[in-house]
């Protein structure tokens, strides 16, 4: 069985500037049919970059690439048929209804609402209501599903889907990975990229992206468990001065903000919750500390500091 | 063919949205047509004129009257001493003084010779010399009234017949200009615009990862341009007959193509300009000042082409709106047949082939 995407060894420069900046250096990966992979990382990782390259709008420096068997550079026409995509940027026509956007892209495609309606059904059954509302009056919930629906309307084997959550309320947030979660039943593979650590976990498989590189990929689970070392949050009253003193401090081995507690990491793994409490006493006053699981975020923090 | 027309649609509806610009689209070549055809005329018509006359005598007063029944003076202000017609001038009341020295109609029939003095406000010099031009007309006509039956032994006499604008009309000049300027604006600014806007919306990057040659959807953004600009020509054919009374001397099938050939012209200069400008701003800047200004300036409706440098010259020829220009006056004002016009047209089709495959192969299918 051949995966739905293939990416290998592709890199690609800007030459903007003088010396140009490298947006994607050696970036390999799959994913497999049915999967739903994601793209963690912060701005600038280069996802938006690498998004383009699959969905055949740019070109890479080196490597190669396909989507369900075909190649990014000489098949693009085939592929252009095949997936479906979801820029980051807001894309619809904020000047027609919802209705009209989605026959537009209906249009697009060769096909109508009437035709697919059962696989957009769960998603545009919570916008029909503003069938008649122009796109650009929706809230940034709304305008994701929208979104989202026009990027199924022609069936897609594939489905790219750049931050599509990127400025959307929690609520919403949650709503869209359970959709996607139903799309993935309905068998179509899905890229999906993120900004936001916690959305990694509901994942198939995600890919931390770092400044063009990717650092890991496994599943959520393999990431955090991957994380090694025993992970302590701390706090007290004066956070800052907390955060100088453990910096400092010769056992330590990293100390992040995360939240409202300090994420602490000590270079000696053995040591027992009892040390540790006696090791901070010292440094600060009043405090709190425990054991806690590693999460994405913390394992992507670990990661950017090798 | 579904697909292109509900293309179409999306554009009309696009366009039939935005009212603002609907309105501007609509309304700027009427307001054009009337603002050119009623304030900004180099025409001129009851000038206000100073009269000093020192004579106050018959034929004096007869040359007044006569200045003040014809449609391009005024007099608004006698005057009896020199020093007050400085002051006249300097508060630019008037363009003209009339001064008739005393004994003004005595010497004409007695010495067989008088002399009246024109002076004029000459800031502009346009307006000077057409003023003192048409003084002098009427007093030469009134002159010649006078004379009657007996004429002058020898005498060489000029008559004028103004050709295909026997009244000196302006609008017969700027009717064919306003109409390239309109059609430049409305199409090739508007559709570089609208099909610019759509990379910026980052609609353009979802229509490029679609099935659809893309090239179809930019062809189906002129379609709403070039409907459009037939209503403008027609509104500007029909003010220009009925409000500015310029007629229509041509064939008016051969007209409207002509227009139409143009604006096909300006749609392509449009898509051409949206395959290179990646902002709106940057795309109603090029098209401001690469091709509105060169409209204006270099097609000879403002400042006649022979005028100019012969560098200028050179590079108007490679202006539409120049040829287009000369086919339409030629069409309209002086009713030409295509016979006369095939080289020009000719020349803007080839044009307009030329910029529509140069804006369709440069049309990427990728973002970069």
């Amino acid at each position: 069985m051949t995966s739905a995407i293939q990416v290998d060894r592709i890199s690609k420069r800007f030459s903007s500037g003088k010396e140009g900046i490298t947006a994607l250096k050696d970036i390999t990966f799959n994913v497999a049919k049915g999967e739903l992979f994601g793209l963690v990382g912060p701005d600038g990782a280069g996802k938006t970059t690498l998004f383009r390259i699959l969905t055949t709008l740019m070109l890479a420096d080196s490597g190669t690439a396909s989507v369900e068997g075909f190649d990014v550079v000489k098949d693009f026409k085939e592929i252009r048929k095949r997936v479906g995509y979801m820029p980051g940027k807001f894309s619809l026509y904020p000047d027609l209804s919802v209705a009209e956007n989605l026959a537009f892209f209906a249009t697009l495609f060769n096909t109508s609402l009437k035709e697919n309606y059962e696989l957009v059904k769960a998603i545009y059954q919570q916008i029909e209501p503003f069938e008649k509302r122009k796109a650009g009056a929706l809230s940034g919930g709304m305008k994701q599903k929208l979104a989202l629906s026009c990027a199924l309307i022609h069936r897609p084997s594939v489905l790219f889907l750049d931050e599509p959550t990127t400025g959307v309320d929690a609520v919403s947030r949650k709503e869209f990975w359970e959709l996607l979660r139903g799309l993935q039943d309905a068998g179509i593979s899905i890229l999906v990229s993120t900004p936001y650590m916690d959305e990694a976990s509901l994942c198939d498989r995600v890919a931390l992206m770092q400044e063009g590189k990717i650092m890991d990929i496994n599943s959520p689970k393999g990431i955090t468990e991957n994380f090694g070392k025993p992970l302590y949050a701390v706090r007290n009253s004066n956070m800052y001065e907390l955060m100088q003193r453990l910096k400092t401090h010769p056992a330590v081995e990293s100390c992040y903000p995360f939240g409202q507690h300090h994420h602490v990491v000590f270079k000696n793994s053995t040591l027992s919750e009892e040390e540790i409490r006696s090791l901070i006493a010292p440094l600060a006053g009043a405090f709190e500390v425990r054991r806690i699981e590693a999460s994405i975020e913390d394992s992507f923090m670990k990661l950017m500091h090798q | 063919m579904k697909q292109f027309t509900f293309f179409i649609r999306k554009e009309f509806l696009h366009l039939w949205r935005d009212r603002r610009t609907m309105l501007i689209l609509f309304g700027m070549p009427i307001m054009q047509i009337l603002i050119f055809g009623f304030a900004l005329t180099n025409e001129v018509k009851n000038a206000r004129i100073a009269v000093l006359d020192f004579s106050k005598d018959n034929t004096s007063r007869g040359i007044i009257d006569e200045m003040n029944a014809s449609r391009y003076f005024d007099v608004g202000l006698y005057l009896s001493q020199p020093a007050e017609l400085e002051r006249a001038f300097q508060s630019g009341t008037v363009k003209l003084a009339v001064v008739f020295p005393s004994d003004f109609q005595y010497d004409l029939l007695h010495g067989n010779q008088a002399t009246v003095q024109l002076i004029a406000d000459a800031t502009d010099p346009n307006v000077a010399t057409t003023l003192s031009n048409y003084a002098t007309g009427i007093i030469m006509d009134y002159q010649a009234a006078q004379r009657g039956a007996q004429p002058l032994p020898l005498s060489i006499k000029t008559e004028f017949r103004m050709l295909y604008n026997p009244q000196l009309k302006g609008s017969y000049n700027f009717v064919p200009g306003v109409m390239a300027m309109v059609l430049m604006l409305v199409c090739a600014m508007m559709t570089s615009i609208s099909i610019v806007r759509e990379k910026e919306m980052g609609t353009m990057e979802v229509i490029l990862v679609s099935p659809i040659v893309p090239i179809r959807v930019v062809i189906a953004k002129m379609v709403p341009y070039l409907i459009l600009s037939a209503a403008n020509i027609g509104s500007i054919l029909l003010l220009s007959v009925f409000v500015l009374d310029v007629p229509i001397q041509g064939n008016l099938v051969l007209l409207v193509s002509e227009c139409l050939l143009f604006t096909i012209t300006a749609l392509s200069l449009g898509l051409l300009i949206s395959s290179v400008a990646n902002s709106q701003q940057v795309a109603m800047l090029i098209s401001l000042m690469g091709l509105f200004l060169p409209t204006v300036m270099l097609s000879g409706f403002m400042f006649p082409v022979e005028n100019m440098p012969i560098a200028l010259q050179v590079i108007s020829n490679i202006v539409p709106a120049k040829w287009f220009y000369y086919i339409v006056r030629n069409v309209m004002i002086k009713g030409l047949t295509f016979d006369y016009v095939w080289k020009e047209t000719l020349i803007l089709a080839g044009m307009t082939l030329f910029f529509m495959v140069v804006s369709v192969k440069k049309f990427k299918t990728r973002l970069e």
